[in-house]
């Protein structure tokens, strides 16, 4: 049934964070230190079958990488991940209107599931839903009549005789092409897009809204939420993120700024501006500083494939709950702790408003988040044991182990420890993805791409 | 000074008292903390959620506008009074100099018809990304139709059909 997985990445009985050894597998991007503005990955986005790794990036382009079929005789490491398509996704704009610049970044990518020889996915920035369409063509019809190989007309007159044009192969091309531009409907920047499971419809969030849109309908959108206080001197919160539930496609859920949850369910009422739910975990108000609305601000909220759990990151910590239980999550997992003692000068650099995502593992048994200094966590659920690990070019050579990483919070430093203090917080990993069936992992640090895989014997 | 000493003893203390500790440990960080940014920034909003910077935050996108104070907002205005302002904007940014205007130097405002030589560079979106180095770039323009740069589109007559 799973002929290309190891034993040991079966889907149910994969080993935990700690179970599993990650091994280096690939690097993508340039070397230099200088690093250019638009090439820093704002997205990471595996397929549904996990073939294929999606990354955009803030010129507004993107790159698609396919894994190569494995070599069934030599199953050393599963196929690399190799660019298979790249296109300018989103150009810079600038809004007459507003005076405003509209940055061509792109903010999130998210794949549809595969119904024919074409992929298909959608691609956003601030104010702009792109539906994009791949397609490959490795045919070509020649020996035409009336037509040169290269294209030119010939003239009627001089054909004598006929022939039939037939297909040769040719080498493969790949085409991306706009299909759908979702364009006018968002007045604040948008933070998250989302499929829904009835693969008609999704959702998208900015700031104070958000907006469900049919996959084949651009000049209209419903809005489905709005948190715009008739008197902005109200405003006490904003949307962060929103996803569809993965199986009820009447359900959905959104993050704010302060630290709480909301499911709405869209069959109780056109506008869900009344939550279903609101998941919100109570504050000791004796523990309240002036950083603890801003570090409670949730970045990233992903349901488990299960759907039975959701995961939601804020600045210092990944919180799982249960879907059923509203007042507190079933885990909490501390990221990086020892900065709670460093949010003075975090709030300084503005690092305090770092948005980290978060994502499951096939299994959900496993959760990822990044960090600082190039550093990623992941956290089994189920041995509740955790590991620091390092995307960095020093490891390189492919099937190196990786070792883990400890960060050092106070007090006599360990050898091989690392202080808080020598922490670089330019170095931060804001996004990764995890391959839906298999072990691995893609890691994007500022300006390059990190492939791991778990070693295979 | 009595900051740094809160700071000390909890680590200094230990057995029974540390839960004790820990749980205070979770208190005095953040106040700590919080305590230093007051001291360096006195003017700095008593609401931090304040719907202020929250509108600022909106404007500009950038979550830090939430929570400074007017004073210390440094260079987040970006609004502009028109495109031409924006664009004299990025140019000064970049440090480019705009190429003078042909051989006559001494041009009256009015009298020049501007050329796209003459028009500060808008950025450039036609480099392939470095994660794709080899890769050449596809071309494709906004159209909602498929876009072949190498193939002109067959005509009908042209096509095979099979029977």
């Amino acid at each position: 049934m799973f002929p290309k997985l190891s034993l040991r990445s079966m889907f149910h009985g994969a080993g935990g964070g700690n179970d599993i050894q990650w091994c280096f597998s690939q690097v993508k991007g340039a070397v230099d230190d200088d690093v250019a503005e638009a090439d820093i990955i704002s997205t990471v986005e595996f397929n549904h079958s996990g073939e294929l790794l999606a990354t955009g990036d803030k010129g507004g382009r993107v790159v698609i990488f396919q894994q190569e079929q494995e070599n069934k005789i030599q199953s050393h490491s599963r196929g690399e991940y190799n660019v298979y398509s790249t296109f300018q996704s989103h150009e810079p704009e600038f809004d007459y209107l507003k005076s405003l610049e509209i940055e061509e970044k792109i903010n999130k990518i998210r794949w549809l599931p595969q119904k024919n020889a074409a992929q298909f996915l959608l691609s956003t920035n601030d104010k702009t839903i792109k539906l994009w369409k791949i397609s490959e063509r490795d045919k070509r019809p020649e020996g035409y009549n009336l037509k040169e190989e290269d294209g030119r007309y010939r003239d009627p007159t001089t054909v004598t005789t006929l022939r039939v044009p037939v297909f040769r192969p040719m080498d493969l091309m790949v085409e991306a092409s706009p299909r759908r531009i979702f364009a006018n409907a968002h007045t604040y920047h948008i933070n998250s897009i989302s499929i829904n499971s009835d693969y008609e419809t999704y959702l998208s969030a900015d700031d104070l809204r958000i907006n469900l849109w049919h996959l084949e309908i651009t000049d209209r959108s419903f809005n489905i939420v709005d948190i715009k206080p008739a008197n902005m001197e109200e405003l006490t919160e904003v949307i962060t993120a929103a996803e569809f539930h993965p199986n009820s496609c009447n359900t959905f859920v959104y993050s704010s700024s302060k630290g709480t949850i909301r499911l709405c369910d869209m069959r109780a009422s056109a506008l869900c501006d009344r939550h279903s739910k609101l998941f919100e975990e109570p504050e000791d108000p004796s523990n309240r500083s002036f950083f603890s609305e801003i570090i409670s601000s949730i970045s990233d909220v992903k349901f488990s494939h299960s759907g039975r759990y959701m995961m939601t990151r804020d600045y210092l910590s990944v919180k799982i709950w249960d879907l059923n239980m509203e007042n507190r999550p079933v885990e909490t997992y501390q990221v990086h702790e020892y900065l709670r003692s460093k949010l003075c000068s975090l709030y300084e650099n503005d690092c305090i408003f770092d948005k980290f995502e978060c994502c499951w593992n096939g299994s959900d048994s496993v959760v990822m988040t990044g960090s600082y200094n190039n550093f990623f966590r992941m956290f089994d659920r189920n041995t509740k044991r955790d590991i620091t690990l390092e995307a960095s070019r020093e490891n390189n050579k492919p099937r190196t182990v990786l070792k883990p990483r400890k960060v050092c919070a106070s007090g006599k430093r360990k050898k091989d420890e690392i202080s808080v203090d020598s922490l670089d917080f330019n170095k931060k990993i804001l996004h990764t993805a995890w391959h839906p069936k298999e072990n691995i992992i893609a890691v994007a640090t500022t300006n390059n791409l990190y492939i791991f895989q778990d070693k295979v014997n | 000074m009595s900051q740094k000493q809160e700071e000390e003893n909890p680590a200094e203390e230990t057995g029974e008292e540390k839960q004790d500790t820990q749980e205070k440990e979770g208190i005095l960080p953040e106040r700590a903390e919080e305590a230093k940014l007051k001291a360096k920034y006195p003017s700095l909003g008593q609401k931090p959620g304040g719907s202020d910077f929250l509108m600022k935050r909106l404007q500009k996108g950038n979550y830090k506008s939430l929570h400074w104070s007017v004073l210390l907002c440094v260079d987040e205005m970006q609004k502009y009074f028109d495109s031409g302002d924006y664009n004299m904007a990025k140019a000064k940014m970049k440090n480019k100099q705009l190429p003078s205007a042909g051989p006559d130097k001494n041009l009256v405002t009015g009298d020049h018809i501007p050329t796209p030589q003459d028009l500060p560079q808008r950025k450039s979106s036609l480099v392939t990304s470095k994660l794709a180095p080899r890769f050449k770039r596809f071309s494709c323009l906004s159209l909602l139709s498929s876009w072949d740069y190498r193939h002109a589109t067959p005509r009908p007559a042209n096509f095979l059909i099979f029977l």
